[in-house]
């Protein structure tokens, strides 16, 4: 066994141990943290698909901002799990039986025996100079100008979507407005001063 | 290759409607509440103008640009135009139901257009990546539009279900195209015809792919077993979104459908191997769940809801009849299901005012009384959803049902037969509601002039279409190139 293939091995199992450990965590913070851990290596597996600029992306991208924001909403939000997991064990066998019928058809259609080596070769190894930031690059703004073009729409239509969705003008809200703030004047502007009678006794 | 600025022209719809929604996106934050008409104007007299570029881009030809992203054909042109006329009467319907419920803003516009823009995308895809690109910022769209009420809790209930069902379709989708791409080792359809014409490619593989393919197609295009959601989305979303959920995104599907499976995949198409055969199994259960649970609903957008699932039935027998008679069968039918699908709910809005939701089917009662006009209107609309001659509901049923008996698929049109029978029975149970009840609600109708008009131009198109079939369905045949 070469040096790679057992780096491919303890990566592989570290994702699935992980993916197992996603589902199965009763805390929810530690299923984040578990997803974390997987997506690290699948972008080690990436890494070793000759993949750099996406298994950087994938770090960068999802472990940096997408689940750092996704902690924060589950720490934000009072999750309980026991509702959850209400529907868990009577969902049960028919979530076996799937998962079972998919891990099987996955093996059947995109395992060896279709997909093998002796089917499709393995690519070439590149020089060590190689980019494939830079061959991504001369494509995406050239070749997939359209799809590119369309998937900048689709980020401008969520951001359209998530606002127009969450912003509400409430009259009740507690806010701070800065130009009254800085308007505001020494002495009565300030302090109030409210005369009371003592309290007796 | 050198970038030449003529290579645009073909693209000039698209680009149309991108300025469009982007110049309602900025002039909807600059103007005052009570000036928000401008945005509603821009869209239309917008939408009008793409119509227009549309027509003068069109030709007889097939372009195909961005390095086979992009095709211009003559049904690419057809369905544009049907698209945005379509939009543009949902958006007539839904402009004063939204003003009376104070949900009149310009996100309405923006992510309608933007549909728009993910429709034109989805009709002009000639590869894996633009048609999911296209699917994508539709569905993004619809999702939001679905959950435009936010104080309905039944709105962001329908919004959260379209949302999740969605995602699933897409990774069935993508699932299916990535087996394709594995195997064939192209994402562009006109590539792929010529790969699986050779027959370069693993057959197992092939098969399991156009499974998922369907499967995605089958969710996006609400058949059964995958229909679970449409009733919800129905009943949940606001009438004036669903007007136009209802009736321009299933011109959209039907282009997802035939670029997927006839531009791509036609040749795998044979017995029950192929696309034919899971198509049928879809076509015959969408047709029988649609129209026997539509039977027991009394709610009238559940009842429009299961109709729709076997209209939908209806489209897809006449594209799995594999001919070109068929596919022009189909997109005659999608194009006039669309335009009775924004009349029967733009009768609905009309129903409605505000403080109340025409919802139920004995809302419907004895509308005669209140409004003869309009409610020969609904008449024309619900008679032409039955397929009663001489309404054009007639020779769409007919032409599909032509198409997939010269194909040797005889049982399959009398299934099709029986079942839109059975489905003639709620239809017409409305009509019964209209002219032969007494009315619970003697308030008069208040409807804009606008929407008179449209209303009646909706209406009588039923029966012009119907005693004249034969302009449309010439251009239609032109589109599919028989």
């Amino acid at each position: 066994m070469t040096l790679e293939k057992l780096i491919f091995y303890v990566l592989a199992a570290v994702v699935l141990a992980a993916a197992v450990m996603v589902v199965t965590r009763r805390n929810p913070v530690h299923s984040a943290l578990f997803l974390i851990l997987a997506f690290f290596a699948s972008s080690g597996i990436w890494l070793l698909a000759e993949a750099e600029f996406l298994a950087i992306v994938l770090v960068l991208v999802y472990v940096g901002a997408v689940m750092v924001l996704f902690l924060f909403v589950l720490m934000m939000l009072d999750i309980d799990i026991a509702v959850l997991r209400s529907g868990f064990i009577k969902m049960l066998p028919l979530g076996v039986v799937m998962a079972i019928a998919m891990a099987a058809e996955l093996i059947l259609i995109v395992g060896p025996g279709n997909f093998g080596l002796e089917k499709y070769a393995a690519p070439a190894r590149h020089a060590a100079d190689y980019s494939n930031t830079e061959e991504l690059g001369s494509v995406l703004y050239t070749v997939y100008m359209y799809p590119f073009e369309i998937a900048a729409v689709i980020l401008l239509v969520a951001i359209i979507a998530a606002i127009g969705l969450t912003m509400r003008r409430r009259t009740d809200t507690k806010f701070i407005d800065p130009s009254t703030q800085v308007v505001i004047k020494k002495g009565d502007d300030r302090i109030r001063m409210v005369s009371m009678d003592a309290e007796k006794g | 290759m050198q970038f030449d600025a003529t290579q645009l022209i073909p693209v000039l719809p698209e680009i149309s409607l991108l300025t469009l929604a982007c110049l309602v996106l900025l002039v909807d934050l600059f103007i005052r509440e009570e000036q928000r008409i401008a945005s509603y104007v821009i869209t239309q007299v917008g939408l009008l103008v793409t119509v227009a570029v549309t027509l003068a881009v069109a030709s007889s030809e097939t372009q195909i640009l961005f390095d086979g992203s992009y095709i211009r054909d003559p049904m690419s042109d057809l369905l544009k135009v049907g698209v945005l006329l379509v939009t543009f009467i949902s958006f007539l319907y839904a402009k004063d139901y939204l003003i009376q419920r104070d949900l009149f803003k310009g996100e309405f516009y923006t992510l309608g257009l933007f549909a728009v823009l993910g429709m034109t995308v989805m009709i002009s895809a000639n590869s894996f990546l633009t048609i999911y690109l296209g699917l994508e910022l539709l569905a993004l769209c619809l999702y939001a539009l679905v959950a435009f009420n936010r104080d309905s809790p039944e709105g962001a209930e329908a919004g959260m279900k379209y949302f999740v069902l969605g995602a699933l379709a897409s990774g069935m989708l993508l699932y299916g195209i990535s087996m394709i791409y594995g195997t064939t080792g192209t994402l562009q359809f006109d590539e792929l015809a010529k790969v699986v014409s050779k027959g370069d490619m693993n057959e197992i593989v092939m098969i399991f792919g156009i499974v998922f393919l369907v499967i995605g197609l089958a969710f996006k295009l609400g058949a059964v077993p995958f229909h679970m959601w449409v009733p919800d989305v129905y009943h949940g979303a606001p009438t004036a979104v669903v007007a136009f959920l209802a009736s321009a995104p299933k011109i959209a599907a039907f282009a997802l459908a035939m670029r997927l499976l006839v531009d791509g995949l036609a040749e795998l198409n044979g017995g029950w191997q192929g696309w034919q055969g899971m198509l049928i199994i879809l076509a015959v259960l969408s047709m029988g769940v649609g129209n026997l649970i539509a039977i027991a609903q009394t709610n009238i957008k559940r009842m429009l809801a299961y109709s729709t699932i076997s209209h939908v039935g209806f489209i897809m027998l006449g594209i799995l009849a594999g001919t070109k008679e068929g596919y022009t069968a189909a997109m005659f039918y999608t194009l006039v299901y669309a335009l009775m699908s924004a009349g029967a709910f733009g009768i609905i809005i009309a129903l409605s005012r505000k403080g109340f939701e025409a919802e139920n089917l004995d809302d419907m009662k004895g509308l005669n009384q209140r409004n003869p006009w309009f409610a020969g209107m609904m008449l024309l609309l619900m008679f032409s959803m039955a397929g009663v001659p001489p309404t054009v509901g007639f020779f769409a049923k007919l032409f599909v049902l032509d198409a997939v008996v010269s194909v040797d698929l005889t049982w399959l049109a009398l299934v099709g037969v029986a079942f839109s029978i059975i489905g003639a029975f709620y239809y017409i149970r409305v009509v019964k509601l209209i002219y032969f009840d007494q009315p619970e609600d003697e308030t008069p109708l208040s409807i804009g002039v606008d929407t008179q008009v449209m209303l009646s131009i909706n209406g009588l198109s039923m029966l012009v279409l119907g005693l004249f079939p034969a302009g449309l369905l010439s251009l239609c045949a032109a589109a599919i190139g028989s």
